[in-house]
């Protein structure tokens, strides 16, 4: 009796929470399939869902009009070159603090989260000019180096948070048995050092992808990303939906992806390891 | 056991970091300082001089400012509320079995890895516009008037837009910190008779309450600065009705070239910030050691 109530309540829940996920989904999915349709098809009243003439057209439409591949090479250099040169910078710092703490470490640790609370529209026209005066504008080495600046407080803390958890101890037992510092580093502290590394790079990949303060004031042509180029779409080519849907599937679909894998890193690395 | 050695050594590593965040935040923000005394207008340059406080005087009695001031608090706080409220409810519901928890997971965490600007455009065009977009659709198979949402009610489409793209984080954390919560605990209060809601205010709510600060913290963090999803649906408009600070000032330095106007903002803008983040520092301070 007991059993069949409890399944009963199962499945009222997963009803509900299957309707809120999709509905929370719609705009996504909705997006996906209207980037298949015709220009006709996306504004036909009723909408049709999924018995409509799918097509690819959109996409091919999209490239040749307006360079999909390079938006997309670009907000790669951009994303990776910036969380790469962040974590060059990043690593040393949160090794350094996660196993010498000293007294005032807590302090700097507060203090470089306050440089993320820094509005960016409040030194927009100084970057802005500077840019110009040194050429830096609308390039892309310009756009990593300011995104590397903007997340790296998130990547110290991060890494700090992940390198907090490896005990020194292990460090001490390495150097009792005979190792070298070097053979410390490569073969005790990289492998455990790793999986934080990995997951604070893709988080970051994951922000510096979306960033749309900076790359939609530093950029106009040569160095604009996806955020930039779906921008262009405001108007009036907005109102051609389908392949409005096209540029904008194209433009998240790679970073969905790599999203999803690392959602279970997402909380804690987001919260500063406070959440786990 | 820390040696001089290796405090010396540790000091090297770190100071990369500390100098270029250092000079991150000393050049641009003395720059800003400098530059909000001075008349500066990129369209006449070389007339540049000293004007006191004169770009304070005109930026803070514009009705644009405190427009754009409300407008902010009311982004930021609408977004806090529906995310927050919204997100308990979620998590408490996804934290039930279910069928099908993962794929579920996945689809309300999507949002949050869509770019602004393509959630806004998506938004704007296919849901919400008055003769084409979805929402158009269901109100005429319902006989009603089309709603024109963004220029009727701009701000309000702007906080659901951003709303949408926040909901998944503070879902996701907060269903984090219920899974973590002792199930035992809740299992002992239900034996001794407490029902749903005696369980959730006096367990599940004090234990939520770390979590809730820090999604409140960081999402104050970004939502001050929303920039994107105002720029490529409203422009701030209709005049200022979705115009927030970040816009305003962005319109004052890169639309009308008053570089001396906008660096008044956007100190005004940096002061606002800190009171903020003051508040929300000695919050994750506190809730951090415990």
């Amino acid at each position: 009796m007991a059993r069949e109530v409890s399944n009963r309540r199962k499945a009222l829940v997963t009803v509900c929470a299957w309707a809120i996920g999709i509905a929370i989904f719609f705009p996504i999915l909705w997006t996906v399939l209207t980037s298949f349709k015709t220009e006709a098809e996306a504004i036909a009243s009723p909408p049709s869902f999924l018995f409509f003439d799918w097509t690819l057209e959109n996409y091919s439409t999209v490239q040749e009009r307006s360079d999909y591949f390079r938006h997309f090479a670009n907000s790669v250099i951009i994303s990776f070159g910036s969380t790469l040169l962040g974590l060059l910078i990043a690593i040393p710092a949160a090794w350094s603090m996660a196993f010498v703490p000293g007294k005032r470490t807590k302090d700097v640790l507060m203090w470089m989260l306050s440089t993320k609370m820094l509005p960016p529209v409040g030194v927009l026209i100084p970057i802005y000019l500077l840019f110009r005066d040194s050429g830096l504008l609308d390039t892309r080495i310009g756009l990593v180096l300011v995104l590397t600046l903007i997340n790296l407080p998130i990547i110290i803390w991060m890494l700090f948070t992940y390198f907090r958890e490896i005990p020194g101890e292990i460090l001490e037992a390495a150097r009792m048995d005979g190792a070298e510092l070097w053979e410390e580093i490569v073969y005790v502290l990289t492998p455990m050092a790793i999986p934080g590394i990995a997951s604070t790079l893709l988080l970051n990949i994951i922000l510096s992808w979306n960033e749309a303060f900076w790359t939609l004031n530093l950029t106009a042509v040569d160095a604009a990303p996806l955020t930039a180029f779906i921008a262009s779409y405001s108007s009036p080519e907005g109102l051609f939906y389908a392949k409005l849907s096209a540029a904008s599937t194209m433009a998240i679909a790679p970073i969905l992806i790599i999203g999803w894998f690392s959602q279970k890193q997402l909380v804690r690395g987001l919260t500063f390891g406070a959440v786990k | 056991m820390a040696t001089q050695h290796s405090r010396a050594a540790a000091r090297i590593m770190i100071s990369p970091a500390v100098l270029l965040l250092l000079g991150w935040m000393i050049i641009p923000l003395s720059m800003t300082l400098y530059f909000s005394f001075l008349r500066y207008n990129l369209l006449i340059p070389g007339m540049e001089e000293w004007t006191g406080f004169t770009n304070y005087e005109f930026f803070l009695t514009d009705p644009a400012f405190f427009a754009a001031l409300t407008n902010t608090l009311l982004l930021v706080g609408g977004v806090l509320l529906i995310t927050i409220v919204g997100g308990v409810l979620l998590a408490l519901l996804l934290d039930q079995p279910f069928w099908g928890q993962g794929i579920v997971r996945i689809l309300v965490i999507a949002p949050f890895f869509v770019m602004p600007t393509v959630s806004a455009l998506v938004w704007k065009n296919m849901f919400m516009n008055p003769v084409n977009g979805l929402f158009a659709y269901f109100a005429k198979f319902l006989g009603l008037q089309p709603f024109d949402f963004l220029a009727h009610a701009p701000l309000f489409s702007i906080i659901l837009i951003v709303a949408w793209q926040w909901l998944p984080f503070a879902t996701l954390i907060l269903l984090t910190a219920l899974q973590s919560l002792d199930s035992e605990q809740l299992e002992a209060a239900e034996m001794d008779g407490a029902g749903f809601l005696n369980r959730f205010v006096f367990i599940m709510v004090p234990h939520l309450a770390r979590s809730i600060t820090v999604v409140i913290l960081i999402q104050t963090i970004f939502l001050l600065s929303v920039f994107a999803e105002i720029l490529v649906t409203t422009n701030g408009g209709p005049g200022y009705a979705s115009t927030n600070l970040t816009y305003l000032i962005y319109a004052q330095s890169l639309l009308q070239f008053d570089v001396g106007g906008g660096s008044a903002g956007g100190v005004v803008a940096i002061i606002l910030a800190n009171i903020v983040a003051v508040f929300l520092m000695r919050m994750i301070g506190k809730n951090l050691e415990a």
